[in-house]
């Protein structure tokens, strides 16, 4: 019907039209899918690798995972810092529904302080999307508990542990140990330049003090790593391969805590310190400053409160004094002194002087002098160090001069570092004419040299220095470093380290370091020693010397460092002495600030220290 | 065999009998089941998301089911009222349309929403296979006008809502409609040469913003790659990944770990060529030629001009979103929004690509009882 109606169209050759056409666009079809299929072979055969990797890297995330700090103990094998394990209470914020509620929630529910959620707030806006924020830290084990009994009702909320660096005897080994803090730039800094920031990646904490931080990189340890499978919002699904991190090293000390408690109950309130050493290898037995503080209180980020109440104490509980502290060394160098005038044989173990209360030079007017304002009459070399005579002193330092003093007392350590393994060493003043010089533009003058003859003037010394140097005595020269560090534990065993020996003080005379070590016996065992009264009764032999240090001579703007005058004009008490006298097993200072004369407020101490190592400690062993 | 082929002769009779083509049925049927399977994995193991896909492929099939029992006579006669109809929903659209996602394109009939843009995609070829089976072909100059006149007017008005992708489609249907029509070779260079020339206009005049920056991003996606180019980096880096054999059904990291978006709709072919490789992708690629060849094989069998023109325009522009849905994800197109057919997870543009099938069964079917 409907051709009859169209009989001009033709059909048939409509019908071929559209095959042909029909077989174009097959044609032009399967052009387009040989177009898609190299395009595709090109991205999944040719690529394949290049996105395989893209692909993994989308998915694979590494993570560094910080090291276990190294463990310290003690020589005995006691622990003194350690790791310990605590709870933090975290957010994921992106899987809490409601975290105002929630928060709110917890707050009842834990007892949060306001001072808690306000840190929240304020860590939530420093942290890392999808990385959970610390809502309390170092949760107790009883907020822990209420906490895990109501997890249910906290969607993304919950307890992680994790290691946290813990001092268990406080305040005790403060300026030993020191204390490991929060990360800062000028840290960030220092590791930079180690080349170890990689090694810090997943690090929290820093040693910021003592041995803590002289051994921040061996206490340290190696990262690891984690491959953790995470998806596109950076949630971790499962970990794919982990490279363990390294512990750090556990290290031994030489400290005794036993001793170092004791002698921190010997200082009670008194401002100074007291340093313990082994005079055979020069392992410190105990250090103690006075004040000290909790060196906990740092760990986990200080308060504000706290730290203004640290730094505004008059006493300077921040300042170790046992390495810091710089004072005129006084009759503790007589000894010494004495030493050097028998080898540039200025004296011998003859010569007497006629000491009549001062010392005069011929023309001057000025007169120097002696503690005793009578005199101690006529007395050789051993007696005046016994009587801590110092006219006697004057004289030697005025025939010696001071470039042999300084030349000498250099050698046993004056005025340098005596390299001790903790970096707030201070290194003390041991005057030269060029020191004096450089410093003052001044020429030195004779009454200088004087002054410097019984340890005053421009001289300062640590305590550490001067027990180091009382240690070179003992041993005759041959000088051991003052070294914290005894060993380091492995699988349980203590690996010791080596011994550090600095160059020994050469003499010409061997001789003369019995003589001045008799002298420094006797001092304790005469009854006119200065030491006698405060070592009477004691069952074993000791030797040492007193030191008061007259304050009120010295000019406050020369020499002596700010903290130690600036309060009180009152002498400081010292004493250094080793026992026993024939082996000696320990050498200690006692170095106390205003505190007034050495032989009764100072000799007293060591001798509680010294009962204590070798009496009571001892008859326990 | 000759009992076997007498059975195969009896199903063929039964299934034309209810006017459905075997084998296009069966080719669309394995696309159904590979594109729930893809999507399946796609949305992390969703069983909602399936059923809700099965429900629409159900819908789908009533309704090509539907439209297959229809005379395709009848279609020919309301081609010119319905494309009328159609003309004014979309300028109905936007008029009065509901905006969504940047882009006015829904009617809100209270019960549901209705997108006119879809049924245009068939009356815009239905009325032009209707045009030229009045006229006879090769057309004339004149007919190709007033033909091209048919194909530009709901073209620009959907470009306007704006859904490039949609327009672009509808664009092809009738233009493949006259060009198996006979549209002579010279009038196509022209042409081709004239929308060459036009594209420099439409950068400038008539593309908004987000459709110039997909263009950007198309030329050089690492330019944004958290940006803009997220989408393309990520698919071909799922792709990629893939390899010859994929990463095997449920294991591909870019989809399973959602770095991919839009996994089970737009982006679904990035997810099969992840997870069944360069082979999988062949053989994807060989249901589409099946179903693009029977449905061309369908359109030549055809002795009806109108129904020669709308089979061949439906199968070539069902070629153009396959074409143009991988072209994209693979990065050789920019991304407009089409999905990948039948096997995007989808509701509308499903039914009416279901739609389309349902006049091709008609046309398989009732070649024989047409009055010629």
């Amino acid at each position: 019907m409907a051709k009859q109606r169209q009989t001009i169209r033709d059909f048939s050759a409509e019908s071929n039209l559209f095959l042909r056409r029909c077989l174009f666009a097959v044609f032009f079809c399967l052009l387009l899918i040989f177009v898609i299929l190299s395009n595709l072979f090109s991205l999944q055969i040719d690529q394949f690798e290049d996105y395989k990797i893209r692909a993994d890297g989308n998915r694979i995330k590494v993570v560094p995972v910080a090291p276990n700090r190294g463990i310290i103990y003690d020589r005995n094998g006691t622990i003194i810092a350690e790791n310990k394990p605590v709870f933090n209470l975290e957010i994921s914020i992106e899987e809490v529904p409601n975290l105002d509620t929630t928060l709110a929630a917890l707050k009842k529910l834990l007892q949060l302080s306001d001072t808690d959620i306000a840190r929240f707030e304020r860590n939530r806006k420093r942290q890392r999307r999808f990385q959970p924020v610390t809502l309390k830290s170092n949760m107790s084990e009883e907020r822990v508990a209420i906490f895990s009994a109501h997890q249910h009702l906290f969607d993304g909320v919950s307890v992680e542990a994790s290691l946290s660096r813990f001092y268990p005897y406080g305040s005790a080994l403060t300026h030993v140990l020191g204390y490991v803090s929060k990360i800062n730039e000028r840290d960030l800094n220092l590791i930079a330049s180690w080349g170890a920031q990689s090694n810090y990646a997943a690090t929290k904490n820093i040693g910021k003090q003592g041995i803590e931080r002289y051994y921040e990189e061996r206490l340290h340890g190696k990262v690891g790593y984690a491959k953790l499978e995470v998806d596109s919002k950076g949630r971790t699904l499962r970990v794919l391969e982990e490279n363990a991190p390294i512990a750090g090293e556990d290290l031994v000390l030489n400290i005794d805590i036993e001793l170092q408690l004791y002698v921190q109950s010997q200082l009670l309130e008194r401002r100074g310190s007291v340093v313990v050493s082994d005079p055979r290898d020069g392992g410190v037995l105990a250090m103690y400053s006075n004040p000290s503080y909790d060196p906990n209180l740092f760990v986990n980020g200080i308060s504000q409160k706290d730290y203004s109440t640290l730094i505004q104490n008059p006493d300077r509980p921040l300042l170790n004094r046992a390495v810091q502290g710089q004072y005129p060394p006084a009759s503790l160098i007589k000894p010494h002194l004495a030493l050097l005038g028998l080898e540039y044989q200025v004296v011998t173990a003859k010569t007497k002087i006629q000491d009549k209360g001062f010392y005069q030079l011929k023309d001057v007017e000025h007169i120097w002098r002696d503690w005793l304002r009578r005199g101690h009459g006529i007395v050789d070399i051993k007696r005046s160090i016994e009587v801590s005579c110092d006219t006697f002193f004057y004289e030697m330092a005025y025939k010696l001069g001071i470039d042999n003093i300084y030349e000498y007392m250099s050698q046993f350590g004056f005025g340098e570092y005596t390299n001790i393994d903790l970096l707030e060493e201070s290194d003390g003043n041991m005057p030269s004419r060029g020191w004096k010089r450089a410093k003052f533009n001044q020429p030195w003058y004779i009454g200088d040299t004087i002054s410097v003859g019984i340890g005053q003037g421009y001289w300062t010394a640590t305590p550490v220095q001067l027990l180091d140097s009382i240690n070179t005595i003992i041993n005759d020269g041959q000088r051991f470093r003052p070294q914290l560090l005894r060993a380091i534990k492995q699988d349980n065993i203590d690996i010791p380290e080596t011994l550090n020996e600095a160059t020994p003080v050469q003499v010409l005379s061997p001789e003369n370091w019995a003589l001045v070590k008799q002298a420094m016996q006797d001092t304790v065992r005469l009854p006119h020693g200065t030491a006698h009264k405060a070592f009477r009764n004691a069952t074993y032999s000791s030797s040492g010397k007193t030191g008061t240090a007259q304050l009120f001579s010295v000019g406050q703007d020369e020499n002596v460092d700010d903290l130690i005058i600036a309060d009180y004009l009152k002498d400081n008490a010292m004493y250094l002495g080793y026992a026993p006298s024939d082996a000696p097993q320990i050498s200690v200072i006692v170095a106390l600030e205003n505190a007034g004369g050495g032989g009764s407020n100072a000799a007293p101490i060591s001798r509680s220290v010294m009962d204590y190592w070798l009496g009571e400690k001892y008859a326990r062993q | 065999m000759p009992v076997s082929k007498t059975g195969i002769q009896q199903r063929d009779r039964f299934l034309t009998k209810i006017h459905i083509d075997g084998w296009l049925l069966a080719g669309l049927l394995l696309l159904m089941a590979i594109g729930l399977m893809t999507i399946y994995s796609a949305s992390g193991q969703d069983m909602a998301l399936i059923k809700r896909q099965l429900i629409r492929l159900g819908i789908g099939l009533v309704a090509m089911f539907l439209l297959a029992q229809i005379p395709v006579l009848f279609y020919r006669n309301i081609s010119p009222f319905v494309y009328g109809i159609g003309i004014i929903l979309l300028i109905a659209v936007l008029a009065i349309g509901v905006t969504g996602k940047g882009a006015q394109r829904w009617l809100d009939l209270g019960a549901f929403r209705f997108q006119p843009s879809e049924i245009l995609k068939l009356f815009v070829p239905m009325t032009v296979a209707w045009y030229i089976s009045r006229v006879g072909m090769p057309p004339s100059l004149k007919t190709l006008l007033t033909a091209l006149l048919l194909v530009v007017v709901p073209t620009i008005l959907i470009a306007k809502q704006p859904d490039l992708g949609t327009s672009l489609l509808i664009a092809s249907s009738g233009i493949f409609a006259l060009f198996l029509a006979g549209m002579s070779w010279r009038i196509i260079s022209v042409f081709t040469l004239l929308i060459g020339s036009f594209t420099p206009i439409m950068w400038l005049f008539l593309m908004k913003a987000y459709q110039k920056q997909r263009v950007i991003t198309f030329l050089n996606p690492e330019s944004d790659p958290l940006g803009a180019g997220y989408h393309i980096i990520q698919s071909k880096i799922a792709i990629g990944s893939g390899g010859w054999t994929g990463k095997g059904w449920l294991q591909g990291s870019q989809s399973q770990l959602e770095f991919l978006p839009e996994r089970h709709t737009d982006f679904i072919f990035a997810v099969f060529s992840e997870e069944f490789g360069f082979l999988g992708v062949i053989g994807l690629l060989l249901v589409y030629g099946f179903i693009v060849g029977r449905g061309l094989v369908i359109a030549s069998r055809s002795q009806f001009l109108f129904s020669k023109l709308l089979a061949g325009s439906i199968t070539l522009t069902f070629f153009v979103y396959v074409f143009v849905n991988i072209g994209m994800v693979s990065g050789l197109l920019p991304v407009v929004g089409v999905p990948l057919p039948l096997v995007s997870y989808g509701g509308t543009s499903m039914v009416t690509l279901m739609s389309g099938f349902g006049l091709l069964m008609a046309i398989a079917t009732q070649n024989r009882v047409m009055p010629r």
